[in-house]
Order: C-alpha cells, then sequence, then structure tokens
C-alpha cells in the first residue's frame, strides 16, 4: 500500500488516472511519515513537508524483512526486483 | 555561402536542447530504464550540441549580413541552451540527491510503528488490521509499503 502527504482528493486523480488497486493513504499532516522518519521537508510542491521514497517489505508479524531507501529520489525500485523480494515471505 | 541565410541549426539546437530537458519531466520519466539514468535526454543533448556547434559556426562567419548582431545572438542562444543543460543535470544529478539522513527508518529485523489513515474514499485503515484480514481465506504473507513523494 501506498503512503503520501497528498490529501485523499490528490490521490484519487493519481489514482484514476493510474488506475491502481491496491490502498493508497493520505498523511497529510506528515505524522507516519515522520514516525518512520522520512520527512523531506518543505519539498512539496506548496511547500508542504511530503516523504522521501521508501520501499518496506514487512511480513505477517510487522517486521521489516527489506527496505530500499534510494539515495537519489528520480531512481526507484523496479517491479521485478520487489517481486523478487517479496519472495523472501514464504 | 549566401549572407542572408537564416540561422537554423542554430535556433533547432536551442529549441532541441529545450526539448532534450523538458521530455525527461513530461515523458522518459515514466519508463524506469530511461528515468533511472537520463541516457535518452543526454542523447538528445548531444544531438542539440551538434546543432548549436553548425549554428556557432554560421553566427560567426565572415559573410554574415550583419556581423556583429549575428555574433551576440548566436552567443546568446548558445548560452542559454548551455544554461539548460546544466539545469537538467543539476536536477537530476544533485538535486534528486538533496534528501534528509532518515537514520531513524525502521531497520531490517524491527517492526514497524502501527498506524491507521485514511484511504482515497475516506475509510479508515490500520496496518495492524491489513495484516489481521484474511485474503481470499488466507492470513497475507505480509504487505509492502511504499512511501511516495506526491503525485505533482
Amino acid at each position: 500500500m501506498a503512503i503520501s502527504a497528498d490529501t485523499p482528493e490528490e490521490t484519487r486523480n493519481l489514482i484514476q488516472q493510474a488506475g491502481y488497486t491496491f490502498p493508497f493513504l493520505s498523511d497529510r499532516p506528515a505524522e507516519v511519515i515522520r514516525r518512520y522518519d522520512l520527512v523531506h521537508a518543505h519539498a512539496g510542491a506548496d511547500g508542504r513537508d511530503i516523504s522521501r521514497p521508501a520501499e518496506f517489505l514487512i511480513d505477517a508479524s510487522g517486521t521489516v524483512r527489506w527496505i530500499n531507501l534510494t539515495e537519489n529520489y528520480w531512481i526507484r525500485a523496479r517491479p521485478g526486483d520487489i517481486l523478487d523480494k517479496a519472495k523472501l515471505l514464504q | 555561402m549566401t549572407a542572408r541565410r537564416f540561422n537554423w541549426p542554430l535556433w533547432a539546437g536551442f529549441l532541441l536542447a529545450l526539448i532534450a530537458s523538458f521530455s525527461y519531466f513530461s515523458f522518459f520519466v515514466r519508463f524506469p530504464i530511461t528515468r533511472d539514468f537520463p541516457w535518452a535526454n543526454l542523447l538528445l543533448f548531444v544531438g542539440a550540441a551538434i546543432l548549436l556547434v553548425m549554428g556557432i559556426g554560421r553566427g560567426f562567419a565572415r559573410d554574415r549580413a550583419h556581423p556583429t548582431r549575428s555574433r551576440i545572438t548566436t552567443s546568446i542562444v548558445s548560452l542559454f541552451s548551455v544554461v539548460i543543460f546544466a539545469l537538467f543535470v543539476f536536477t537530476i544529478f544533485v538535486v534528486g540527491r538533496w534528501l534528509p539522513p532518515s537514520t531513524g527508518a525502521p531497520h531490517v529485523g524491527q517492526k514497524v510503528p502501527e498506524f491507521t489513515l485514511n484511504d482515497a474514499n475516506g475509510k479508515q485503515v490500520s496496518l495492524n488490521e491489513l495484516l489481521a484480514t484474511p485474503i481470499e481465506g488466507k492470513p497475507p504473507k505480509g504487505v509492502l509499503l511504499i512511501f511516495y513523494r506526491g503525485y505533482w
């Protein structure tokens, strides 16, 4: 599931355009983002705090099994890589 | 070479430099292979550079109708093109790395903080509930949490 500092309205636009089927959560005050220490202060288009890009693969007990924290936010994990890592959860 | 020819390589080079820059954000960024390293855009910049070199050759040629004006125009347009290239390189390779240290982010082996947030339809979703809710009768094996910058 995906989390950002966008409001539900902004996220609905994205989902409609891209056709995603998994949950997209809104963290406009960036509180959860802060708890995960991913805050990128004032980096949003309107100066809002946003999240730096990150993926966490979490198992059924809530433990982190894999994390991807990119060094350059233009570079993201590819779906094939993530599916490979998901095999860790078997 | 006639003296009145329009210096098309100069302007084509400038236009290509603009396209090389903007096409990354509007098009090439959608494909991981051209997004992770902007080789397609760098190739377009090479094309722009070739055209600009041709344009500089023409602009500084001795048989221009208005040699001084040609040199000034050629210099300004070439300079703008270089600035466009520099801004592009800076945005992708420098600004992209301006990220917080995030040393407090959960590590492998740690339990992640629980949370409850609203989804795009305003419905409350809790991490623990999601992990406890069976999918097609079976307990979930886990969840992939994707934090992203936002839609902009």
